[in-house]
């Protein structure tokens, strides 16, 4: 999922100074499961800048919703009444949602409340941790289900360096070796051997490095016929 | 002009922590202050949201007050109370509020004096720092 963490109250406080009236949305998605942008974490950013508010004499009005997907415009359509009402909307969402709105309603400003982290899992409660980076080209099935472009520092394919030491990265010792977990990982899998495999140099293409991406699936496309019928074009 | 009393908010766990200010209402102490108790059968009951309303609509301090945390009746509620104090004072801390306006105590039903002692330190803590915000001015 993606993984996100909420901006310093002191830096949303002055991002959001000159607004009177504020709608601030969460997202019931990943922020919600990451405890950065749910239902909860909304309506205590907005206590919270209450309270600030109260302390500095500052007059602000907030509203707080959530919204189940705030990167589909379909469900930020279902709070457009309060998005068109506000003077800003805050996101509580990935930088996703925040764009999605920006992006539907481009006469409103949508500000940012978190910072937009990793795609990471929940490794124990309270702790998640980066294992893809999106490179548009997986090759976990010949790493034992490790990737090294994400869990590598340097991203190497044919590693490990030299930098590895008892299983753990020069760069930060309580980083575990990729590479390591990935030889332990292919011994216990009896495929060792793929560890002596030379990995040719990686097609960044399909990497953000070649710019910004858009996938595509034709049939679920809809035509031009059917999009007049739904209505559907905004 | 009677001067201003701090307002403070307590939650009190049902277990130990409400039976330090009902010993100390038996025999008789009063405090300098408008205290308002909370009781929550748990302080592992208390949220950070339910703090921050409290400050938000008119508390000056507010103190959470569980079980010691080895004799928590729930076994580990007090520390997750302590936590979400903790949670709670760090956003104070980014917001430019100061978070000695939330605490969190642990007390057993013997210690009598310490809900009387815990009062008066919150109403330290007010009386140094000033009311948070204006009278009336709850959002």
């Amino acid at each position: 999922m993606i993984v996100a963490k909420r901006k310093p109250l002191g830096e949303i406080a002055d991002m959001i100074a000159p607004y009177k009236k504020i709608t601030v949305i969460g997202c019931r998605s990943c922020v919600a499961i990451c405890l950065a942008g749910g239902e909860k974490e909304v309506k205590m950013l907005v206590s919270a800048l209450k309270v600030k508010n109260k302390k500095e004499g500052r007059k602000q009005q907030f509203e707080a919703l959530v919204v189940e997907r705030q990167c589909e415009k379909e469900w930020i359509q279902e709070v457009e009444d309060k998005i068109l009402d506000s003077d800003l909307v805050l996101s509580m969402a990935c930088s996703l949602g925040a764009q999605t709105i920006g992006d539907n309603y481009p006469h409103k400003l949508a500000f940012p409340a978190l910072n937009t982290g990793i795609f990471g899992v929940p490794e124990e409660q309270g702790v998640w941790s980066e294992k893809c980076v999106g490179c548009g080209n997986c090759i976990i099935h010949t790493t034992g289900g490790i990737c090294p472009i994400a869990r590598c520092a340097k991203s190497m394919l044919n590693g490990p360096c030299g930098g590895s030491s008892d299983g753990h990265c020069e760069v930060n010792l309580e980083i575990d070796c990729a590479w390591y977990a990935i030889h332990e990982r292919l011994k216990l899998q009896n495929r060792l051997e793929l560890i002596e495999q030379v990995s040719a140099p990686k097609d960044w293409s399909t990497s953000h490095s070649g710019g910004r991406r858009t996938y595509v699936r034709e049939d679920a496309k809809l035509t031009q016929h059917q999009k007049k019928g739904k209505g559907a074009v905004r | 002009m009677t001067p201003r009393r701090p307002k403070i908010v307590g939650f009190c766990c049902e277990r130990h922590g409400l039976d330090s200010p009902v010993a100390a209402a038996k025999s008789g102490i009063t405090y300098d202050a408008s205290v308002r108790i909370i009781d929550v059968p748990c302080t592992g009951r208390v949220d950070g949201l339910h703090i921050l309303k409290a400050l938000e609509d008119g508390a000056d301090a507010v103190f959470v007050l569980g079980c010691l945390e080895k004799n928590c009746y729930y076994d580990t509620g007090s520390i997750e109370g302590r936590k979400r104090v903790e949670h709670v004072r760090s956003m104070l801390e980014e917001a430019g509020i100061e978070k000695e306006r939330v605490e969190m105590f642990n007390t057993s039903s013997t210690m009598t004096w310490r809900f009387p002692e815990i009062v008066s330190k919150m109403c330290d803590v007010v009386n140094r720092l000033g009311p948070l915000g204006k009278e009336g001015d709850e959002q």
